[in-house]
């Protein structure tokens, strides 16, 4: 029988976490002489209050989507992809090549196009540490941070060798052509007459993110193979037992978890950027983890945690600009997060599974005590 | 390649392979009692950036260096009540520490300095200066032998040679003392540790705080002797690096020194294209180099040469049976 009601467990442990969090780096706000109320209500007006703040969340926020569902599928299987941000600047090469070698003639077949080589090259990049945990025994967290430093050295040498047109300086490939430009929210929403902002660089890659959730939830919680990736990371012997191939739904897991960081691609470099740089990703991959662990790898928890962390990205800057707070504030955040909630999290459940133990002996009738007859 | 150049590359090897070798061993005392941990990289940033303010401030590079330790300890500290005491994910808390260490360092640093997130250049007694031997001015200028020792052996920084030192030190500690075959058991089967009567807490604490020490001297040594005062992101991904080598010496103290001067002679090669091109007789990309170690982990850690073996417990919270 479980100690904690399931409510207690799914929401008020990541509360208490979060709260933690929050307080701890109202603290360090405090610590460094600004007043953190003012810094939320900075936040929330840079963020929130336009439709140019939503749109540069919402950006954000697509790419912490992918990233961090990429993390959740891969901790369903108990396997934890901590190479996402590697992943994801493969995903970019995919993009980039994918938009500047096919002549495309319409935006929605670039997009399908350059959506299925992020995802193919991201899968590819999750594949070989995959392969090598499944089949050698290596373990994959520090196969995938190996390879995302491999993908970094990789990618600078692409773009500067390779990519790089004749004559350019900067590390980058040449801009995408016209039709592989993706429409903003401002594109998208006009024919329904809302006023959007046209300088903010949220895309249709937002819907794709969106749809991404969805389809996730579907594979994890209603298809077989789904749960044979939770059965596997519950306990890989019963999976084993139940006829599950640990190699396959390592190997599926992680391929699945790679093409999602992948895919991130088509919303930094081929919805914003629209050419590829070095270091497009900018660190997403890493922040995956803490959505994944904050939304508790469940779709719907991800695209919360995707969305406040696409507040915290966007208010973070509107900090930076207006105040003496430098933007790794966000880092701090962000590290606090994948602490209380992700290593600390025994440190909350603990005493709140004592506590629900005292209320439930406290209403359970107590058993009688025979008196004790004293021993001749 | 003339014998001075072989000499200066030789020498570069060993300044750039100092910081790894002694988050290297750090990793290895933490890792060889069971605490899987991917904070080095974090630990030596902060030790880096204390050691420097501190420097800056009091321009003591001693109380540097012991601030620096301090800042490492703390975040072990963490490290260790995370994944010892609330047995937590070890390998979470690792990267939660890392990303604690980049913010920070920075926000602190614009805080006390406001220089956009640096310390002020260390001046002299702020940092750690080469020490010249005794009698290397004297024989520099005997063929061979001179240079070697007045260029390549004299003239580090007291750090080098204590981390140089080190190695015999953990060799001998954890293969020749009760301590170090208590922490090589914690780390292998940790319930026959506790059948024992031993504390596995205990241990395991002591083995996190000795990569603390480790990691502290390591960060202090890159803002306090490798460069003159702290940079934002200074550490470079030189903690994993670090836990490359690691692997790359199956978790043994003589293995990590050769295993991190490789590393480092990989590095100090980097920086001199040339003598990668006057020796190979053909031109090798920078970049390629640079990820030469990791490539060779992962081929490593695949058991494709040689197969590397990590401590069984490694990873996993000690539960004492109810």
């Amino acid at each position: 029988m479980d100690v904690m009601p399931k409510w207690a467990e799914v929401i008020l442990v990541p509360l208490i976490s979060l709260l933690l969090a929050a307080i701890i780096s109202a603290l360090v706000i405090l610590a460094i002489g600004e007043d953190p109320i003012a810094a939320v209500n900075l936040m929330i007006t840079g963020a929130l209050g336009s439709t140019y703040g939503w749109g540069y969340t919402l950006y954000y926020a697509t790419n912490f989507m992918f990233t961090g569902l990429a993390v959740a599928i891969a901790f369903h299987a108990r396997l934890f992809n901590i190479g996402g941000e590697g992943q994801a600047m493969l995903g970019g090469l995919g993009v980039a090549l994918a938009c500047l070698y096919i002549p495309w003639p319409h935006w929605t077949l670039a997009l399908l196009g350059a959506t299925a080589m992020a995802a193919l090259f991201g899968a590819v990049w999750a594949a070989v540490p995959a392969w090598l945990q499944a089949k050698r025994g290596s373990h994959i967290v520090i196969t995938t941070i190996m390879f995302n430093f491999i993908a970094a050295a990789l990618l600078n040498y692409v773009l500067v060798n390779l990519l790089r047109p004749k004559g350019q300086m900067d590390p980058a490939t040449a801009r995408f052509p016209e039709a592989t430009q993706l429409p903003t929210l401002h594109d998208l929403l006009a024919p329904f007459g809302i006023e959007f902002s046209k300088a903010a660089p949220a895309n249709v890659s937002f819907l794709v993110a969106v749809l991404a959730c969805v389809a996730l939830w579907v594979l994890i919680w209603r298809t077989r193979l789904g749960y044979e990736i939770r059965a596997y990371g519950h306990s890989e012997s019963a999976a084993k037992y139940a006829g599950i191939s640990p190699v396959k739904i390592t190997m599926i897991a992680m391929i699945i978890s790679g093409a999602l960081a992948g895919m991130m691609a088509i919303n930094n470099v081929m919805g914003e950027a629209e050419r590829l740089v070095l270091n497009s990703t900018e660190g997403a991959g890493f922040i995956g983890i803490a959505v994944a662990l904050m939304g508790r790898s469940h779709p719907v928890g991800v695209f919360i945690a995707a969305i406040l962390f696409g507040f915290l990205y966007q208010g973070g800057a509107e900090l930076a600009l207006w105040t003496s707070i430098p933007r790794e504030l966000i880092v701090v955040i962000q590290a606090l997060v994948i602490l209380f909630t992700g290593a600390l999290d025994n440190m909350v459940r603990m005493p709140l599974e004592k506590l629900f133990l005292a209320a439930r002996r406290a209403r359970a009738p107590k058993p009688e005590r025979k008196p004790v007859e004293p021993a001749e | 390649m003339d014998y001075l150049t072989l000499i200066q590359l030789l020498d570069s090897t060993v300044r750039l392979a100092t910081p790894l070798l002694l988050a290297c061993l750090a990793g290895l005392f933490s890792e060889r009692a069971g605490i899987f941990d991917i904070g080095l990289e974090g630990k030596m940033l902060a030790a880096a950036f204390f050691s420097a303010a501190l420097a800056a401030i009091t321009g003591n590079v001693w109380l540097g260096l012991l601030a620096g330790i301090g800042a490492s300890l703390a975040l072990s500290a963490l490290h260790g009540v995370a994944s010892i005491t609330f047995r937590g994910n070890q390998l979470i808390s690792g990267v939660a520490i890392n990303f604690l260490a980049a913010g920070m360092t920075v926000l602190i640093a614009q805080d006390w300095f406001q220089q956009g997130g640096r310390t002020p250049s260390l001046m002299a007694g702020g940092r750690f200066e080469g020490i010249t031997l005794p009698g290397a001015e004297a024989i520099a200028d005997v063929p061979f032998f001179g240079p070697l020792y007045a260029e390549l052996i004299s003239g580090h920084s007291i750090l080098v040679y204590m981390a140089l030192a080190a190695v015999p030190l953990t060799w001998w500690l954890l293969y020749r003392t009760r301590f170090g075959l208590r922490l090589r058991a914690v780390g292998e089967n940790p319930a026959s540790v506790d059948t024992a009567g031993i504390s596995v807490v205990g241990l395991r604490y002591a083995a996190v705080a000795i990569c603390g020490v480790l990691c502290g001297i390591a960060g202090a040594y890159l803002s306090t002797a490798l460069q003159a005062g702290f940079v934002k992101d200074m550490s470079a991904g030189r903690g994993f690096i670090a836990l490359a080598a690691l692997i790359f010496a199956k978790w043994r103290p003589w293995y990590a020194l050769w295993a991190t001067l490789l590393f480092g002679l990989f590095g100090a090669l980097e920086t001199r294209p040339d003598v990668i091109e006057a020796v190979i007789g053909m031109r090798v990309q920078g970049q390629l180099l640079g990820a030469l170690p990791y490539v060779m982990t992962v081929i490593i850690l695949a058991g494709f040469v040689g197969k590397a073996v990590p401590p069984r417990a490694g990873g996993e919270p000690y539960i004492k049976e109810r």
